[in-house]
């Protein structure tokens, strides 16, 4: 496995530089796209909200690749020269991005409903007893499950690999096709994404014990 | 004792296997070793192994239920030219994975199945001469600016397939351009179709098997490495090797060799498999 390592070094560190780059866009794009999303759906509006719910619904129960593989084979008729890395970035942040909403949503419904009474019974607006009492209450509750999220999105960020991407999984696939030690470059790969995955880990839970030891912060 | 007992029942259990597979490839040798000629001319059946994935080669029929393609013609051309017009011709599906070892078991008499002849396999079976100049070209859109794999330079993009060799040869004749890689075939068309690369790669027959499904593209600059198709048969046929040889000159001759090109290959503009000009 060393040699593997070694012999395809560069291969590799490009593969984790595409990975990275991937995943902070995504990680970026789907939590706005998410936080929207799922202000949309509890909104009190009806249209709104359908609009919201439909988002969602449809965007999480599509499988990843086949959103990913319609941005790479559909959408270039309508705009040229969106390659494989970028129809793959984007349809990773829609993916994710439906996730992400349905776990703010729950957050902020978790929040008692006496507290949006009371910030609107002294004055507030609807937007403003949102954004000053009841989001700061819902990110101590979302924490954990965004973490979950964020590592799962960086994992699927392999998804690039079908796509001509030049991810961490495609470099593999081509390391693995042309020297035929499958198990050693997968086994690499692997770790690879450990490295990746590991510290974000660490730091939603460094995340998630701040806030629950001061709430304030 | 206990384990000790179970281990000899499973070993005992092992044994009629054991001699079942002894017995089978003791069997398929004495096939493979038997004259082919000998046999074709007592049994008057002879049996190809054919590719029935491959368009324009080898490709199952659905609806019939039978193997069409340019690879199952030649056969059946070669078989009426060695043994007469009544012998009855047999084909059986193989892969690039199984045909070597259906071929030295004795299951088929020989291989028309868009193989390249290459020293490692010369050192298994023999093959005979040419009858397909196979080797990788490129595919490009109709009213394309690339003529030929010159054409590649800095700047564009050209799909490949994972894993084959025709990416290594790619990167050696076009160094500049860029190569991305899908899975396979039926992915890099698509994605050459929605303008993903400028061009496409692969082994001429697969690539002319795409064009003809689709007219907007075409085959350009022919072929640029040497890969050519030989028809397998075991080692130690001398006499079925050069009734093969003899039968392939007959046919490019009378015109059947052309005959059945034209059928497959006739459409398909830019096409130079052929080894009769």
């Amino acid at each position: 496995m060393i040699s593997i390592l070694t012999n395809n070094w560069s291969s590799l560190m490009e593969g984790v530089k595409y990975t990275i780059e991937s995943s902070l866009i995504a990680l970026i794009g789907s939590l706005i796209l998410g936080v929207i999303f799922a202000m949309l759906e509890i909104s009190p509006n009806k249209t709104v909200h359908i609009i919201g719910r439909t988002y969602v619904e449809i965007f999480r129960n599509i499988p990843l690749l086949v959103v990913a593989m319609f941005f790479y084979i559909v959408m270039p008729q309508f705009i040229p020269g969106l390659d494989g890395f970028t129809a793959g970035t984007i349809g990773l942040t829609i993916y994710t991005s439906a996730f992400i909403a349905e776990t703010v949503r729950a957050g902020i419904e978790s929040v008692d409903v006496g507290q949006m009474e009371a910030a609107r019974s002294n004055g507030m607006t609807y937007l403003q007893s949102m954004r000053f009492i009841v989001l700061p209450q819902a990110i101590k509750i979302v924490v954990p499950p965004l973490g979950n999220q964020f590592v799962n999105l960086v994992k699927n960020s392999s998804v690039l690999a079908f796509l001509a991407g030049f991810d961490l999984m495609y470099q593999g696939n081509l390391i693995a096709s042309t020297t035929f030690k499958t198990t050693d470059t997968y086994l690499a790969v692997g770790l690879l994404y450990l490295i990746m995955t590991m510290p974000l880990s660490y730091l939603m839970r460094y995340l998630e014990k701040r806030w629950s030891k001061n709430p304030q912060a | 004792m206990r384990n000790k007992q179970r281990v000899w029942t499973k070993l005992w259990l092992l044994l009629p296997l054991l001699s079942l597979m002894i017995i089978l490839t003791g069997c398929g040798k004495n096939i493979a070793q038997e004259d082919v000629m000998q046999r074709v001319d007592k049994t008057n059946e002879i049996t190809w192994g054919v590719k029935s994935d491959t368009r324009l080669f080898g490709l199952m029929n659905i609806k019939t239920g039978k193997i069409e393609g340019f690879d199952v013609d030649i056969a059946k051309a070669i078989s009426k030219e060695i043994f007469g017009k009544d012998v009855k011709v047999n084909f059986v599906p193989v892969t690039s994975n199984t045909r070597l070892p259906l071929l030295k078991n004795g299951n088929v008499d020989g291989l028309v199945s868009t193989m390249t002849i290459t020293p490692e396999r010369q050192k298994e079976i023999d093959f005979s001469d040419v009858y397909f100049n196979a080797g990788q070209a490129i595919i490009v859109k109709k009213g394309s600016a690339i003529k030929s794999v010159k054409d590649l330079t800095k700047g564009t993009k050209v799909i490949g397939i994972q894993g084959s060799n025709s990416v290594d040869n790619i990167k050696k004749a076009a160094p500049d351009t860029r190569v991305l890689q899908l899975s396979d075939a039926a992915q890099a068309f698509t994605a050459l179709k929605s303008g993903q690369g400028d061009a496409m790669t692969s082994d001429n027959g697969i690539l002319y098997g795409l064009v003809s499904d689709d007219p907007n593209y075409r085959v350009v600059g022919g072929t640029f490495t040497s890969e050519p198709y030989g028809i397998g048969i075991n080692k130690g046929q001398k006499k079925f090797l050069t009734a093969i040889n003899q039968a392939l000159k007959d046919i490019q001759k009378d015109g059947t060799y052309q005959k059945i090109t034209d059928k497959w290959f006739g459409n398909i503009s830019g096409f130079d498999g052929s080894v009769s000009k």
